[in-house]
This record gives structure tokens, C-alpha cells and sequence, in this order.
């Protein structure tokens, strides 16, 4: 799915989806009909636009499956950072229940290990979870607002310092998200600190745990963190980040709220992002899309160039992604650039076909004889 | 701090100190800050109300000078760097940081003076009388001075859908027609109920801020100043976001809020009115007003001894708010007025960045006549537009700073001119303060060009003249149900339009 870089402002603020201090960071400006007052920005998040495109023009589609590779836009308060960045993700609308948010999880899991990335580990979190905990310190509705808020920008010492009656609670609360969970036993535990708890946040506490149990009994590992969660508040149950090396590579959750609100039907959904800047960065050398083969010219003549242009063809149709240097120069400059693979020739046969890797080189007759050595696609 | 530091031994300062540039504020905040610096013997006798100048050396301190700046200007030429000091309100302060929160300008303290609050208002008609009970399903127009400010707010309440109509002043009197929320300044709640307004909720306070730049405040010695300055200092809560007005519903979601009735719609005398009609305030007003006088039309609480933002015509189709002639052509093209009397210059300022807008000029009024200049200092060895252009592509005006009014017609101007690289530093009118220190040119109006002289600069070039001119909404002047009524007044306007001498 492709959604326009360019969109109005309120299709953001309509939802109530984004936390105000995203928005702030949007590039905003005014359109060509500016004297109306609209603001548009430049797209700052990926998900809504699709949902958007998804309610205009393909809500017949009662269960539908997307996915998007996009460009996302915000201000960096430092001016150091990147403004644009990159996103690959999938939605998956009309997915409801826990086995949806499983198989979520786990597309973006083997994703990432497609891609060679190791250390690949899962937090868990629940939004709904989390609202209905707020919920239980009783607030007045100002405090409640100022918790919410702050924990949704991710200060979760609004928990501990909360204006509530029901202190004992609040200091159990902020115990409780300092804690790494394990496993479902973690969950169950919780349910048990808070039995006298509101039936939705039980609701949500048994639909966390049948995610947990699903991932285990698949032998995923995860490690629930209560805190894995903010920014997003069209969230409304799991809530998922990935991380490799400490840090965030991809996120996502279910948001049952979002086509709703946005004026389509009734229809749960759930989906997820993969942060394409910090995944470029871990990515393995061979899967970067770099070019493996170097075919050189070692004498500029029509016979040669011939020679190169046709094993070169040959090479691509068999899949592999190759470059050429016509002249001596050329070769030398481009063989720095680092190739798996570089393949000498001249007027009198037979090629060099150079192993970069194992740092050997040898003499090959013919087409068969070089994809022999380094195998077909 | 500095320990072993003796404010008052004669010594050469200028060999001791860099110069240190401060910023000081005109309009509100000018009596009391010079009364204030006066106290503080800073040495700055000659800023008072008085003063024509802009450019002003301590007597007190030789390394210190100062320049007297529209309040608006000051957080922005702190934060760039072109002052390492500066004085005016928190509001204007907080108009920046909301949206650059990064800057490099430091809020170092409250001032023991302020007058003011920045409200968020509402006509009284609309039956609302605390933020909360603004519903949020809304399509909310919001007209302000600080478009930063009401975006944030507008953000943070989680207001669906909004529009925010920035203007150069007067946001008192677009409620409830023209606008739904305006956000602004006012000295006191009774003089918001005087507008017919209520306040919604209280902004900040404005109190008078010493505001420094990050930089000079690091490695610069500001010392001498700085202490005779905080003996004034005084603590103010600290300003935190604005959260307090929609809490969540019961599962702990924003935007399930119980659907509240919407606002109720004012059926006022402006929805009778068939024609509306903007008339300008300002340094326009009086010519305006005279011009109206001769054609007949009697416009009550516009000319005359008592002023009102809503005068009274004997036109009885005809709905009339005063308002800035800047803000017009926007006001006209958005449909809130068919029909306004600006400038020539407003006009082509709008055109410049919307071309395919509504609006036109239906008829040339010819008084107030101004002349839109490209000026530059005297020092610089340029006479004319190309010599201009060889001098910035040599590198040695480069990139030029341009000050100026009118953003867009000087965007235009230095791009069909070929001048480039520049940078744009939009001003608050009296852009020639700016010049040479803080900008290389500047494009703005003038009457005799005395003013620029007493300044030390010259007109390398006139874009245009600008006049009075009437312009109406192409839309609704087509409508048949307005075309009558609009000729009408054109009619009228035209017979009593003086010649050109």
C-alpha cells in the first residue's frame, strides 16, 4: 500500500490516535487554499493514512492483510537527528483476538530473522491493561488526565507520584512495572495483587495471558515490561516492541478502536512497524543488496568489452547482482568498494575468478565452470 | 559564580568585557522596562516612550548597547544570537518555545512587573464558561496573534478538528462570527467582558521576562548586567503543558467522550447582515475614515469621537467589524468578510502565496499612499538591483539577511531577482531597526523615505505604490443575492475618489 507523503492534519487529530506532543512534532503548513485555515503535514505516522485508505476504498474487504514501506516525517528537537525515516510494516484488519496479535508477533519475528538479524528479543506490554491499572488508583479526572498523559510520553514515575486515595495500591503499581516478567506466571501473579480488580481489567489481564501462553507454548521467548508502551494512544490491547542489541528495531499492538473511530466499521485490527533506519545499520554485509560480482576488463578492446558485457548478462539472468569496469582504472578504483567475487578478463581466455572471502583466485574456461564456483540463485 | 568580583572599580571595561547586545522591548512593557533600567542605573536614559531611536549605547557601561525592538521580534533575535539579552513578555516567549523547544534562548527570569493575561476566550453568547465544556466534535476556528500557542492548544485539548486563523491583532473582535476560540491578551477579565468575551481558561500570566541566549550566557561575562538585573528577579510557577481539559472516559480512553451538545449557534445581527465588511484600524483608519465621510455613508463608532471594533452603518444589509488591514485579504478569501478596505501591499502579499485565492481588488480607493522600497545601508557600495547581485554572488554578502513586512513579496522579489543565497527574517513592521547589524536589506513601505534616511540607508529600488484599495470575495460577488447591494457601494465609493495628483 502507498498513501500520500502529504496529508490534512485533522485526519490525525480527528482520531485522537496520535499524543500531542507527536502532533507538535509534525511538520505542519498550509495548503495552496491556505486562507481556510486547514493545516496539512507531512505524513507522521504510517498507520492512519492506511487506515484512511483502507475506510475509502476497500472496506468491502471484511478481512484484509497490508503491508507498506514508507517514509514518516518528524521534527527532531535536537536538529542533529534524521526528520525522515523509514518504515516497513503490516496491518492486519478484521484480525481480532489474541491468535491475530500471535501471528503479528510472529511475522515481524521471522522477518527479522529472515534478515539475518540475531539477538532478536520480544517485550510485551498491554494498553489495556495499563488504562484499566490507571483506572484502579481512582483519580479525579484532572489527575487521571496528567498520569495518562505523562505515561503515554513514557514517564512512568507519574504512577509512584499519583494523587491518590488509594496509596497502598499506587505503591504496589509502580513496584509492579519496575519488574521484568518472564513468563504467563508473571501475569498470573498480577491478577492475584489485584483480585478485587474492574471486570476490564481482568478482561484484559486474560487476554494478555493467552498471548504469553501461545507465544511459550510455541517456544518464543518474550519478557513482559509493563512499560514497553507509549507514544501511540490508539492502542487498546498488546502492545509489542523488538529490540537487538538494546535497541528499538520494530513496535506494534492491536488498536480495535482505530477504523471505528475513524468513521469505518466495527473492525478489530492490529499490526505492527519495523524501524527500517536501526534494522539498515544490524543488517549481515550479504543482505544489504550490495553487488557480490565484479566483472573487470583487464585491456579496453570492442573483444573484451563484448566478452564482458555478455558473461556480465549471463551472471544477472542467473541472478546475481553484478557491476562492470571497462578499463583498467576503473577496476582497481571500483575492487575497493568490496566484492564477493570479482572476475578478471582479457583477450586470451581463460577468466580469473577471484574468492574475495577465501582470498584465493583461480582460472575458469567458461560460463558453467564460474557459476559452478559460486552457484546459481 | 564569581567570588572575588567588585561591580564598581573603575577600570578600562571595554578592554575587560565583549560588548554586550540587549534587546528591549517597545509598546506595552516600554515605560515600565525603562523605569526599570533607569532604577537599575544601566544607562539608558534616552529609551522612553519618547525616543525615535532604535540604536542605544549604556552611558553606564561602554560595552553595553541596546536595541529598542517590537516585542514579538526579541525571543527570535535572542535565540538566533543577535542579542545575548533581552527583556518582553512570557507570552511571546512561550509562542516560541512551543513549537522550537530546542532554541538557544533561556528564559532566566521573571521580572517584578507584567500587566496581562493570555486568555482563551469565547463570546459570552455561546453559553460556555470553562474549557471543559467545549465539546470536542467540533469544527473549531481559532483565531489568534499566537498560532504556535493555539495549534499546541488545540492539540493538547484533542480538539478533532480545528482551523487556526493566525492574525496580526484585534483576535477580540472575531468571536463569535468570524471565529469560535480567540486567543489573546487582554489587560483583565472585565476588559475581556467588555469585548463580549468570557474567559475559558487563563493561558500564563504575561509578566515581563529577562530572556538570554544560551551562548553568551555560557562563555560570555554578563555579570555587571545580570546582577543588577536579579536583584528584580522573581519566582514564577513554573508554566507545565496544558492537560487539565479533557480527562478520559471510564476505560481510560480520550476520545470516548459523551457526545455534549455542540455550541450554540449565535444567531446574532451578523447573520442578518447581508454584506460584511471589514474597515481597517491602524494608521489607515483615519484616512479610511475621512474617505467614508465624503461618500455620505455614515459609519457610527468608526469616525468620530467614540471608537468601536463593530461600527454601525444606516445600511442596514451592511455587518462591519474593524480589524487589521493585514488580516484581511485571508478574512476575505476564507468568506468571513465580502468586502474589506485594505492596502494594495496586504493584497499582494496574500496573492503572492495564494495565487488561485478568491479575493480582488474591485477598486482603487487612492489615498494612503506608501511606497513598497528595497533599501540597504549607505555604507554598502551598491547603487541598484545588479550591483546588489554581483556583491552576494562575490561571496561577500552572503548569505544576505533581508528583513521585512512582507515575506512573500519579498520572497518573490529576491527570487525573480536572482539574489541568492538569502535568508528572510520576518519583522513586525519597522524593519529598519534591523539594519545594517541584524540585516543587509530590507523591503518595506514608506511615505517620504525621511525615515530611512534618518536611519542611514537608501532605496536602491520601488517595487510598487501601494494605495487604499477595496477588495471583495470573487465568490460571493457573483452570488445574486449579494451582487446588487455590493455595485452599490462600489458605486458610492467611486464617485468620491480623489484624482491622483
Amino acid at each position: 500500500m502507498r498513501t500520500p507523503t502529504i496529508e490534512y492534519l485533522h485526519l490525525f487529530t480527528a482520531t485522537g490516535t496520535l499524543i500531542p506532543s507527536m502532533l507538535g512534532r509534525a511538520y505542519s503548513f498550509l495548503d495552496w487554499d491556505g486562507w481556510s485555515g486547514e493545516r496539512v503535514v507531512l505524513k507522521p505516522d504510517g498507520t492512519i493514512p492506511l487506515a484512511r485508505l483502507y475506510i475509502d476504498n476497500l472496506s468491502e474487504q471484511k478481512i484484509a492483510r497490508f503491508f507498506y514501506i514508507t517514509n514518516i516525517f518528524a521534527f527532531e528537537e535536537t536538529g542533529r537527528e534524521n526528520r525522515e525515516r523509514w518504515q516497513c510494516g503490516a496491518e492486519f484488519l478484521g484480525g481480532g483476538g489474541f491468535v491475530a496479535d500471535v501471528e503479528a508477533i510472529l511475522l515481524a519475528q521471522d522477518v527479522l530473522r529472515k534478515l539475518g538479524i540475531k539477538d532478536i528479543e520480544l517485550q510485551l506490554s498491554h494498553a489495556g491493561l495499563i488504562k484499566a491499572l490507571i483506572r484502579e488508583l481512582k483519580l479525579g479526572p484532572d489527575e487521571e488526565s496528567k498520569v495518562t498523559n505523562r505515561i503515554l510520553e513514557g514517564d512512568w514515575r507519574a504512577l509512584a507520584e499519583a494523587k491518590t486515595t488509594n496509596a497502598e495500591l499506587s505503591g504496589v503499581l509502580s513496584q509492579i512495572v519496575s519488574l521484568k516478567g518472564k513468563s504467563s506466571n508473571f501475569l498470573q501473579n498480577l491478577g492475584a495483587l489485584f483480585q478485587h480488580a474492574s471486570p476490564n481489567f481482568k478482561l484484559a489481564l486474560g487476554d494478555f495471558m493467552n498471548i504469553a501462553a501461545l507465544l511459550e507454548s510455541l517456544d518464543y521467548s518474550y519478557e513482559i515490561d509493563i512499560t514497553a508502551m507509549h507514544g501511540f494512544e490508539y492502542y487498546t490491547g498488546v502492545c509489542f516492541e523488538i529490540l537487538s542489541g538494546g535497541e528499538k528495531i520494530a513496535g506494534g499492538g492491536r488498536y480495535d478502536d482505530l477504523i471505528p473511530l475513524m468513521g469505518g466499521e466495527n473492525i478489530p485490527s492490529c499490526g505492527f512497524a519495523l524501524y527500517v533506519d536501526p534494522i539498515m545499520k544490524l543488517l549481515p554485509l550479504e543482505n544489504r543488496g550490495e553487488v557480490e560480482i565484479l566483472v573487470k576488463g583487464e585491456e579496453l578492446t570492442t573483444e573484451v568489452a563484448r566478452t564482458c558485457f555478455t558473461l556480465a548478462q549471463s551472471l544477472r539472468d542467473a541472478g546475481h547482482a553484478t557491476e562492470l569496469a571497462l578499463n583498467l582504472f576503473q577496476g582497481s578504483e571500483q575492487e575497493r568498494n568490496g566484492y564477493r567475487w570479482v572476475i578478471s578478463v582479457s583477450a586470451k581466455k581463460p577468466f580469473i575468478l577471484k574468492d574475495c572471502k577465501q582470498r584465493q583466485q583461480r582460472s575458469v574456461t567458461s560460463l558453467a565452470e564460474v557459476l559452478d564456483a559460486i552457484g546459481t540463485k | 559564580m564569581r567570588d572575588c568580583f567588585v561591580a564598581d572599580t573603575p577600570r578600562n571595561d571595554i578592554m575587560k568585557y565583549q560588548p554586550i547586545k540587549f534587546a528591549l522591548p517597545k509598546g506595552r512593557f516600554l515605560t515600565s522596562t525603562a523605569r526599570l533600567l533607569n532604577e537599575l542605573d544601566l544607562g539608558f536614559a534616552d529609551y522612553n516612550e519618547k525616543t525615535r531611536q532604535y540604536r542605544l549605547d549604556s552611558t553606564r557601561f561602554p560595552y553595553l548597547s541596546a536595541k529598542v525592538l517590537q516585542e514579538k521580534d526579541i525571543p527570535v533575535q535572542v535565540a538566533i544570537g543577535n542579542y545575548d539579552l533581552g527583556i518582553c513578555g512570557l507570552d511571546w516567549i512561550q509562542e516560541l518555545q512551543t513549537k522550537y523547544p530546542a532554541s538557544a534562548l533561556v528564559k532566566v527570569s521573571s521580572l517584578d512587573y507584567g500587566e496581562g493575561t493570555i486568555y482563551v476566550a469565547a463570546s459570552s453568547e455561546t453559553g460556555i464558561s470553562r474549557l471543559s465544556e467545549l465539546p470536542r466534535q467540533g469544527d473549531y476556528r481559532i483565531v489568534s496573534e499566537y498560532s504556535n500557542l493555539a495549534e499546541s492548544l488545540a492539540l493538547n485539548l484533542r480538539i478533532r478538528r480545528f482551523k487556526i486563523f493566525p492574525v496580526w491583532g484585534a483576535a477580540e473582535v472575531y468571536p463569535p462570527e468570524n471565529a469560535d476560540i480567540a486567543i489573546l491578551w487582554q489587560k483583565n477579565e472585565s476588559d475581556l467582558k467588555a469585548q463580549g468575551l468570557v474567559s475559558l481558561a487563563e493561558l500564563l500570566p504575561v509578566t515581563a521576562y529577562l530572556i538570554g541566549n544560551r551562548k553568551s550566557l555560557e562563555s560570555k561575562d554578563l555579570s555587571q548586567i545580570l546582577e543588577r538585573l536579579s536583584t528584580r528577579f522573581v519566582a514564577t510557577l513554573s508554566s507545565c503543558p496544558i492537560y487539565w481539559a479533557f480527562p478520559p472516559d471510564k476505560s481510560g480512553n480520550y476520545y470516548e467522550q459523551p457526545l455534549k451538545s455542540a455550541l450554540k449557534q449565535v444567531q446574532g445581527y451578523w447573520q442578518i447582515k447581508e454584506i460584511k465588511l471589514a474597515l481597517p484600524d491602524g494608521h489607515q483608519q483615519e484616512p479610511t475614515s475621512q474617505f467614508l465621510e465624503q461618500t455620505g455613508l455614515n459609519f457610527q463608532g468608526y469616525s468620530g469621537e467614540v471608537k468601536t471594533r463593530r461600527p454601525v452603518s444606516d445600511l442596514d444589509w451592511l455587518g462591519i467589524k474593524m480589524i487589521r488591514p493585514q488580516d484581511m485579504p485571508l478574512q476575505v478569501a476564507n468568506g468571513n468578510f465580502d468586502l474589506a478596505i485594505t492596502g494594495k501591499d496586504w493584497l499582494l502579499e496574500h496573492l503572492y502565496r495564494f495565487p488561485s485565492s478568491p479575493v480582488k481588488e474591485l477598486l482603487d480607493l487612492g489615498f494612503g499612499k506608501v511606497k513598497i522600497v528595497v533599501a540597504i545601508s549607505q555604507d554598502i557600495p551598491v547603487n541598484n538591483i545588479a550591483e546588489l547581485r554581483a556583491l552576494v554572488q562575490s561571496g561577500k554578502l552572503t548569505p544576505i539577511r533581508v528583513a521585512s513586512e512582507y515575506i512573500n513579496v519579498a520572497d518573490k522579489y529576491l527570487r525573480d531577482s536572482h539574489i541568492n543565497p538569502y535568508k528572510l527574517i520576518p519583522t513586525w513592521g519597522a524593519s529598519e531597526a534591523f539594519l545594517p547589524e541584524d540585516a543587509d536589506l530590507l523591503i518595506d513601505n514608506t511615505q517620504t523615505g525621511r525615515t530611512l534616511a534618518e536611519h542611514r540607508l537608501k532605496i536602491i529600488e520601488v517595487l510598487f505604490q501601494s494605495t487604499a484599495c477595496l477588495i471583495g470575495n470573487k465568490n460571493s460577488i457573483d452570488l445574486p443575492s449579494k451582487r446588487e447591494k455590493i455595485e452599490l457601494l462600489v458605486q458610492k465609493f467611486q464617485s468620491h475618489i480623489s484624482p491622483l495628483p
